[in-house]
């Protein structure tokens, strides 16, 4: 173990290691993302992923994004393992019916402010699963959602994109769950 | 004395089925292929039914030939299987809730995919309109002194699938686990029923994302079987090649996984590192990092073009630089082997009565592979060997991955070297007549089953697809007991069991 951590101190972090054009584009948008993410929250976001029926490939995609190529711990955005420590719920699959409650639930347990993020074309309409008794078809059905990252699976790339374009948003101080209470509060008298 | 062959031989035969015979048994013919899976002489491969048809797949263990036997019942009642051979309690189960098919004597009643919140009853089988009624599960009792319960899920503390865990523990030590699934169930078996070839092999590639190219190509065999049409060479190759990819990538990240699970980060890191290495190649040589879409029936809808093959032998030259070191560090590690060895062990007797496939099995002495037997191309014209071990714990399915793991090396190697040249699609022919086909594909983690009916339009008329999780997560719930609380999550990245695969 000595030997491998000599070397991984020697060689330095492979996280910045930037040989061919496609490291190139993730250190760009990393820079973005970070930037953005320290002038909205300090350094940190909390992120809890929420499967509400997905085939796993966006599981796997958004475990990518934790690996030592793409890090997202490095600009503060972090998973974490209830919703009560949440900012942003990254919910992916096409909202079974057996799952509805439990994402109801694990949505109403965030505190706020919070944003919803539906990961993967199924998570948007259903995808190719609309239409099926056992489906509810999309996470906006269920819970207001903020933003969708489509694509079957998304890349770790672009999910990246995806959180950057959730914390413009986030600077413009709104999400989908504020508007939404607003629209349905009673009128103060 | 009765065999596979010789009830097969006895009952009436299917045509247009194929590659293996497909027969229609009457009830005593039942009841003989029920009590062969019981003596183990023979092994279950899939239950599941039409509205009026029971049917169930089975693997003889002598001759290693595999067949369907077929069950009328008009009156939607047949005997259970699961009475008589536990691992088809389940799969019984699960009939009832989506075809309405009862089994006589099943010894477990409650309903297992059907959490009474869809607006439909029975949707394979003769569908009403039902409004959902959610009522409590029963959960099984557990009595003693000083025992307490602990419920996990169905949404868990990491970013993994939804399920559900009754745990009752003495103390740290588990003495039941109890599995509630079925949360992701999307009824994909119903969407495809009726459709087009294209879209369903689109569905079929949506069972269980970590095995995209396994249930692609286990659905493009049972159609080119159905239809009695071979995919070109080329295309043939670049399955197998595609599919040792997908292998290589989930090894990487279970054996990673795993060491996580034993809060060892290092070795999380690097394999992690590794398998993104096998994404990014599969993204620059087939346009998709997990290889969606890219097996249809006909053969390849992506060519290893330009430089396609150097780029896979670089990551080969890669993966055989850094692995061996990382493999060293796995076996030195003595805080990392007491987390592994000795945990989590599954009995030969509990594998081979489940038919455990994938590392599951070949970590507790099953030997099975079904690129093996029943085989397929190009395998039989590769060299590989099949891991075993005996041991049954934690430390052995990850010995198993890591074997696994110089096996698809030197398949892949093999491929590049062999390729053949040529077409790499030939559309599938219209189809006049019902016909139908079976194929059983080895994806990474285990034997994946796809039975498909084909109606005289060229549509699906009824397609299953088993998932090889169906024979682990039993094995998982006798696995963990007498383990810590705290090496559930070992044991269960061990055998990382597909949710979405098992729901459907």
């Amino acid at each position: 173990m000595r030997r491998l951590l000599f070397k991984n101190l020697v060689h330095g972090p492979l996280t910045e290691a930037a040989p061919d054009k496609d490291d190139a584009a993730v250190a760009e948008l990393a820079a973005q993302v970070d930037r953005e993410a320290r002038r909205r929250l300090g350094r940190t976001l909390s992120i809890r992923e929420v499967d509400a029926g997905s085939c796993n490939g966006c599981e796997l995609e958004i475990h990518a994004l934790q690996n030592v190529l793409y890090d997202l711990e490095r600009f503060g955005m972090r998973f974490v393992a209830s919703p009560r420590h949440a900012d942003v719920l990254l919910v992916t699959g096409p909202v079974t019916a057996n799952m509805r409650q439990a994402l109801e639930r694990t949505y109403q347990a965030t505190p706020h402010p919070k944003w919803v993020v539906a990961v993967g074309d199924c998570a948007r309409d259903g995808g190719v699963f609309s239409g099926s008794y056992a489906c509810v078809g999309g996470v906006s059905a269920v819970v207001p959602v903020d933003l969708h990252i489509g694509t079957c699976p998304p890349s770790p790339q672009a999910l990246l994109k995806g959180l950057l374009a959730l914390l413009e948003r986030a600077e413009q101080g709104s999400s989908t769950a504020m508007e939404e209470e607003a629209r349905v509060a009673p009128a103060p008298s | 004395m009765a065999t596979l062959r010789t009830l097969i031989a006895a009952a009436q035969l299917i045509a247009q089925h194929a590659p293996w015979p497909r027969a229609l048994v009457g009830q005593a013919g039942w009841l003989e292929a029920a009590a062969l899976l019981q003596q183990q002489q023979c092994t279950l491969l899939g239950l599941w039914g039409e509205p009026n048809l029971v049917h169930m797949a089975l693997l003889d263990a002598a001759s290693q030939e595999a067949g369907i036997l077929s069950l009328a019942c008009p009156d939607r009642r047949y005997p259970s299987v699961g009475h008589l051979h536990a691992p088809a309690i389940r799969l019984e189960r699960a009939l009832r809730d989506l075809s309405g098919l009862e089994a006589e004597k099943l010894p477990d009643r409650r309903p297992w995919l059907d959490h009474g919140r869809w607006q439909i009853r029975h949707p394979l089988g003769d569908a009403e309109n039902a409004a959902p009624e959610p009522s409590p599960y029963p959960f099984l009792a557990v009595e003693g002194e000083s025992l307490h319960q602990i419920p996990v899920g169905p949404v868990h503390a990491g970013i993994i699938e939804p399920g559900h865990f009754r745990f009752t523990a003495s103390g740290e030590t588990i003495v039941r686990l109890e599995e509630r699934l079925g949360y992701v169930h999307k009824g994909i078996e119903t969407l495809m029923a009726g459709q087009p070839i294209e879209p369903a092999a689109r569905l079929a590639g949506r069972v269980s994302g970590d095995s995209t190219v396994a249930y692609a190509l286990a659905f493009a065999r049972a159609v080119e079987a159905a239809l009695g049409v071979n995919a070109p060479a080329r295309a043939v190759w670049l399955r197998a090649l595609m599919a040792e990819l997908e292998r290589l990538a989930n090894h990487f990240g279970d054996i990673g996984a795993i060491c996580n699970d034993a809060a060892f980060a290092i070795l999380h890191a690097q394999f992690g590192w590794l398998r993104e290495q096998v994404l990014r190649v599969a993204e620059s040589c087939f346009g998709h990092r997990l290889m969606m879409d890219r097996i249809v029936p006909g053969g390849v809808s992506h060519d290893l073009t330009g430089n396609g093959a150097e780029t896979i032998a670089g990551l080969l030259a890669q993966v055989r630089q850094g692995f061996p070191e990382l493999v060293e560090l796995y076996d030195n590690t003595a805080s990392l082997q007491d987390r592994t060895v000795g945990t989590g062990i599954l009995s030969a007797e509990l594998a081979r009565q489940f038919g455990a496939g994938g590392y599951v099995g070949r970590a507790s002495g099953r030997a099975f592979d079904a690129r093996r037997m029943p085989g397929y191309a190009p395998y039989d014209q590769l060299q590989f060997e099949v891991p075993l071990l005996a041991e049954g714990d934690v430390d052995a399915r990850v010995w198993i991955r890591i074997r696994e793991v110089e096996q698809s090396l030197a398949l892949i190697e093999q491929m590049l070297r062999q390729l053949p040249s040529g077409a790499t699609m030939r559309p599938v022919p219209a189809c006049a007549e019902e016909r139908e086909g079976v194929a059983l594909v080895e994806g990474f983690r285990g034997d994946i089953l796809v039975w498909l009916k084909l109606d005289a339009a060229g549509k699906i008329a009824r397609c299953h697809l088993r998932d090889p999780s169906w024979f682990q997560w039993p094995l998982l719930e006798a696995v963990i007991e007498g383990n810590i609380v705290a090496d559930f999550p070992l044991c269960n990245k061990s055998f990382n069991c597909s949710y979405s695969g098992h729901d459907l």
